[in-house]
């Protein structure tokens, strides 16, 4: 028995902000240097007042319609985000109720970004391979852009806004549906990649909505990132942790079918990909039209590879996603 | 590894420069149109050709082509 990765569906906000867009607010960039810098077209942006968990709802309602699930079926419910309702209660309860999902599933919070699908996958395959639960909903959900300020044309670039819902079941017949996970922390790396003025410690106060007062208040916090310890950060990290996946897996980078990794944006991951010597048959990216969408950008490729037939049923893939924290997790699935 | 063949695979890698302007004691920022893609490209070259992981920190220490010419000799 083991857990499996059953149904994915993805949901993106309407409104879209296009490279065109950008350059008429930006009038140093040109739409060549954006696409070439990134790999992006365009970005789905939510609208005011619609958050994380709203896509993530959309996502999930998706996913039963879509592949046909009974939400009565499920019995645990994850929802990974860094953009929470509430301190309290857990957004995930207020999930379970809107989604229709039974009284007696668990549910619980998993707040984390660009490594928040691998970490939410682990947690499903522990509850499940450990006889806890059968079927888990995981909802990968996030809303960069309301954390951004207008003024940072390099986030406005990268980021975009999506809901990604992932069913995980327990399946009798397969052995490896979710296999062994490599994780890596590394704390120290925590202020190159964070919202700050997003919680208790260093809180949005008076002078904080005054001075974003132009901006709408920057009232979910303000992102920052320094690109250049992120993207080493990046080099540094991730070939260690795919060899490590191999290993835990028993497996050669040979059995691997596809590659999915974090979106985080094209130049970083062709980097990667030549780095880890990964032909570009066999490494998927999908973030031309919709941008980085931090813990949905694992699912939504992985999607998308299948709908383009890239991997198919019975395909060995390896999913692996770093970023803030610093943080980094991955594992192998069978399809 | 020698700085002519340093050069040459900078000046390979970064479109915008002319073969043949990049010079050891050339400053980085004093290069028209140098961005932060061009420093990324850097790293990724670095780490490609000699295996050694350049940081942001590394980096502002190195004003001149040749101050990180040292730095990448120092850990190959």
């Amino acid at each position: 028995m083991s857990a499996y990765i059953q149904a994915i569906s993805y949901y993106l906000p309407e409104h879209t902000l296009s490279n065109s867009e950008l350059c008429s607010i930006f009038p140093a960039l040109t739409e060549n240097d954006i696409f070439k810098r990134t790999g992006i077209r365009k970005r789905h942006i939510t609208k005011d007042g619609v958050v994380g968990s709203d896509l993530g709802y959309e996502a999930g309602m998706k996913l039963f319609s879509e592949h046909g699930i009974d939400p009565s079926t499920i019995d645990f419910l994850i929802f990974c985000t860094e953009g929470l309702d509430y301190k309290g209660p857990a957004t995930a309860c207020i999930l379970q109720h809107r989604l229709g999902l039974p009284t007696s599933s668990g549910a619980i919070d998993v707040p984390f970004g660009c490594t928040g699908f691998t970490y939410g996958l682990s947690v499903a395959k522990g509850l499940i391979e450990s006889g806890q639960a059968n079927s888990v909903l995981l909802l990968t959900s996030d809303i960069p852009s309301t954390v951004i300020h207008p003024s940072d044309a390099e986030l406005r670039m990268i980021f975009g806004d999506a809901g990604a819902a992932t069913l995980i079941t327990s399946n009798e017949e397969i052995s490896n549906g979710v296999g062994k996970f490599s994780f890596g922390t590394d704390g120290s790396g925590a202020d190159n990649l964070m919202v700050e003025r997003s919680g208790t410690r260093n809180a949005a106060d008076a002078e904080w909505f005054e001075k974003n007062k132009d901006v709408g208040g920057m009232k979910y916090g303000q992102m920052k990132m320094n690109s250049l310890e992120i993207f080493s950060f990046a080099m540094r990290v991730v070939p260690p942790m795919i060899s490590d996946i191999l290993t835990k897996n028993g497996l050669q980078k040979e059995d691997i079918d596809l590659f999915v990794f974090h979106q985080a944006n094209t130049f970083l991951l062709s980097v990667l990909r030549r780095k880890l010597k990964i032909g570009e048959d066999k490494f998927f990216m999908y973030m031309e039209e919709i941008g980085n969408t931090v813990s949905a950008s694992v699912p939504i490729a992985l999607y998308e590879a299948i709908k383009a037939g890239k991997a198919k049923k019975g395909s060995t893939v390896l999913l692996a996603s770093f970023g803030i924290g610093y943080s980094w997790s991955g594992t192998v699935v069978r399809l | 590894m020698d700085i002519t063949t340093f050069i040459s695979q900078i000046e390979n890698e970064i479109e915008e420069l002319t073969p043949g302007s990049l010079k050891p004691e050339t400053e980085f920022t004093s290069l028209k149109e140098w961005s932060s893609m061009h420093v990324l490209i850097l790293i990724a070259l670095i780490d490609t050709e000699y295996n050694v992981t350049i940081t942001g920190a590394d980096l502002q220490q190195c004003k001149s082509v040749n101050d990180l010419f040292n730095v990448v000799k120092s850990r190959v």
